[in-house]
């Protein structure tokens, strides 16, 4: 048996190595949801994304490919949602719902076509070595936090940068400003020449290369291997969706929000070890049923929802006013 | 002029959404088209005559015809490989419905349009068709009925079919405690979808353990169990929290994917898969896996169906309606040894292959196995009588008493063996 420490660390150091993709979702839909337009089709663009950025990287061996061929994979649906919601003024809701649906048949329809030819990831170095942990130097050394925090592939940083970008972005940026009077009232804004359509168009297609990337880490993270029956992103995808809520639209916050919905995710995986690492304090937690684990993220979710729909009347949610209608200018 | 456009481009994804599809949809449709043109063609060559000429085979799936891997891969290649050894042309005399939910109406609908279609034998493989497939056996008493991994059935033309696969765990088991043995660890691993909620995953836990201790008394199972049949990622996770915590030297599984086998490789550790030899994906880890060869039911069924003229003698032709067979049917067996197992697994497994399949011993009983391996290799089994106890001390079966029975082992089974830890 392992010492309680070296569990412990497991665990944490899990937390954070399953749960970055939930991170480039949520942040990928909270800016694509800043610009008032809810984007449904998270776990389908992520899937896309995934599976094109794999298949690139590795028949390539070129990780920078895999990075941009991602991205721009999950970009191409977001264009697609743009020019259906944005110029053709489709239902959101639904065309959000199909894009999800499409991705996802996208993902099947071309894994089970490579059949035999299905490229391994240890055949290419550069994605292995691409995605392999990176010690920062210092840090790392740290006991338990070290090896939780400081000893992560590069995408786990680049999440965290890129949140804090969009998070700077829509804060201080005079186009973060316009971006979020968009989202906030179309016809104010466009009213003082704010070019209402080619910053949805932006900013969706961005929003969706952001999430592109979650997918591509997924496939990295699970060693590459389709298996037909069951999608990488395996309901990522709508977690995110989730967490934007919990996160009240805050790229910031949702780095939080990954760190708590990922903590009883791994739970699930992680109470016997803990109950068994940690019999005094802990032992309990074998006698959970693993079923609430998977819940707990989704009670927690309907409470924050509660909360979020209260502070509302208050004025300081994060949610934006026109989020989810189209903006038609003559029906100004 | 909009909205003419929005309807263009909604059914541009329409149609390129119909497009995916469609791989799946043409093939189970070809056959269909097939086999009303050419019913007499293939009877000239065959010797049977007319008998496999014009019989139909028809399978309902859970998953695609086209899937690489997986449960429905492992029962369409079993029923197409059986087809061909009985001189039957898949391509147009085997109808498939593929994509089917376990759900009663969708179901019976499938079953409704394979009878439409002539099917003279309809294979349903998934447990959630149990009450469709028993009221359409009724509803058709010419068509006869198998449902895998069921347990129901009539005296006239429904049978259910499974297999021993307990039988091949414990060999699993076997080449596992030896590797145990060889690197000095007696921590296993074992990321198991479930546990003792279903007698079929829980008797492939006790088995395994069983098979491991027969080498290695002194070996414990560590169970991770994900609560779902497939989902990669928690097996993953569950994989690597079992070398990772418990220091687990062999990772078993009863799970959909490969990545417990990646995680094995990954940790320089090794694995036993299942339904599939998964030294392909896991090459410097694999040892060997218990694995279904289906197309021994499905060729017996076809025969029998063939032969016993009409569909209500088919369960008296087969003399069961629950066709149970293990190792010395070949229903069950275990993919070759890789290069990673240690040294004599060959040989032990030869010799306990053989004394499952003589029928004189069984691996739930009250005689426990050893092995004594001369210097030219030659395997003894010493059988030591000795009670089978659960991880909570309770006797199961007394020293040297009878197997457990085998509805048991299909519906009931519901302790782990001593030596099992569930986390």
């Amino acid at each position: 048996m392992t010492d309680p420490i070296s569990v412990l660390t497991l665990f944490l150091f899990n937390i954070i190595v399953y749960n970055i993709p939930l991170l480039y979702g949520t942040v990928g839909e909270i800016l694509t949801e800043k610009s008032g337009s809810l984007n449904l089709g998270v776990e389908g663009t992520m899937a896309v994304g995934a599976m094109f950025g794999y298949l690139a990287g590795s028949l390539s061996n070129s990780m920078l490919l895999g990075l941009l061929v991602s991205m721009v994979a999950a970009g191409l649906c977001g264009l697609l949602f743009s020019v259906l919601t944005v110029t053709l003024q489709a239902n959101q809701n639904v065309t959000g719902l199909t894009i999800t649906t499409f991705g996802l048949g996208l993902y099947f329809f071309i894994g089970k076509g490579m059949g035999a030819n299905w490229p391994a990831m240890q055949d290419s170095p550069s994605l292995v070595n691409g995605f392999a942990p990176v010690e920062i130097p210092g840090l790392s050394a740290i006991p338990v936090v070290g090896k939780a925090l400081f000893s992560h592939s590069g995408m786990v940083y680049l999440a965290i940068v890129i949140a804090v970008a969009v998070w700077w972005y829509l804060k201080y940026t005079k186009v973060g400003l316009r971006l979020r009077a968009i989202g906030e009232n179309p016809g104010a804004a466009d009213s003082v020449g704010v070019n209402i359509v080619l910053y949805k168009y932006i900013h969706l297609i961005a929003g969706s290369a952001i999430m592109g990337l979650g997918g591509f880490y997924m496939a990295l993270n699970m060693g590459g291997s389709f298996e037909g029956s069951n999608c990488w992103v395996n309901g990522y995808g709508w977690i995110a969706v989730a967490l934007v809520i919990f996160a009240n639209w805050n790229a910031v916050a949702a780095i939080l929000g990954t760190l708590v919905f990922g903590f009883f995710n791994t739970l699930q995986v992680y109470s016997g070890s803990l109950a068994s690492a940690f019999p005094e304090g802990l032992g309990w937690l074998s006698a959970v049923p693993p079923h609430l684990y998977m819940a707990l993220p989704f009670l927690i979710t309907a409470i924050v929802l509660v909360v979020s729909s209260i502070r509302n009347k208050r004025e300081s949610s994060g949610q934006p006013s026109a989020l989810g209608t189209n903006y038609f200018r003559e029906d100004r | 002029m909009k909205k003419l456009l929005a309807l263009i481009m909604a059914l541009a994804l329409v149609l390129g959404l119909a497009a995916c599809g469609q791989p799946a949809g043409n093939e189970s449709q070809a056959p269909e088209g097939g086999t009303s043109q050419q019913p007499d063609e293939p009877q000239g060559e065959e010797p049977q005559g007319g008998a496999t000429g014009d019989f139909l085979v028809g399978a309902i799936y859970i998953n695609g015809q086209n899937d690489t891997a997986g449960y429905t891969y492992q029962h369409h290649k079993g029923i197409t490989a059986a087809m061909e050894e009985l001189g039957l042309d898949p391509a147009t005399q085997l109808l498939i419905v593929d994509n089917v939910p376990e759900d009663l109406t969708q179901v019976s609908n499938a079953i409704d349009q394979l009878a439409n279609q002539g099917a003279n034998i309809i294979f349903g493989i998934s447990f959630g068709y149990i009450d469709a497939m028993a009221q359409k056996a009724e509803e058709y008493p010419d068509i006869v009925f198998c449902h895998g991994t069921g347990y129901l059935g009539n005296e006239t033309n429904f049978v259910n079919y499974f297999g021993r696969i307990y039988q091949a765990r414990y060999l699993t088991g076997i080449a596992a405690g030896l590797k145990s043995l060889e690197l000095g660890n007696n921590n296993l691993g074992y990321v198991a979808a479930y546990n003792t909620e279903y007698a079929e995953t829980c008797s492939g836990i006790n088995a395994f353990t069983l098979g491991a201790q027969s080498v290695n008394p002194d070996v414990v199972v560590h169970v991770n169990q994900i609560d779902t049949w497939g989902d990669e990622t928690l097996e993953r996770q569950a994989a690597e929290a079992l070398v990772d915590t418990y220091d687990c030297c062999v990772i078993a599984q009863h799970c959909d994917s490969a990545q417990p086998q990646l995680v094995a490789a990954d940790r320089e550790v090794f694995g036993c898969g299942y339904n599939s030899d998964m030294t392909a994906q896991a090459p410097t880890a694999h040892l060997t896996a218990a694995i279904w060869n289906w197309d021994v039911f499905y060729k017996t069924a076809m025969e029998t169906a063939m032969s016993c003229g009409a569909a209500g003698d088919f369960v008296g032709a087969l003399g069961t309606n629950a066709y149970y067979a293990g190792l010395a049917e070949g229903l069950v067996d275990i993919s070759p040894l890789s290069e990673n197992c240690a040294e004599n697994t060959q040989a032990i497994i030869d010799a306990v292959r053989e004394l499952i399949v003589s029928g004189d011993w069984d691996v739930f009983s009250g005689v426990k196995l050893s092995y004594d391996v001369a210097e030219d290799g030659t395997v003894t089994i010493n059988q030591t009588e000795a009670p089978l106890v659960t991880n909570d001390g309770t006797e199961i079966v007394a020293a040297g008493g009878e197997s457990v029975t085998d509805s048991v082992i299909k519906s009931e089974m519901n302790y782990n063996v001593e030596g099992v830890i569930a986390h």
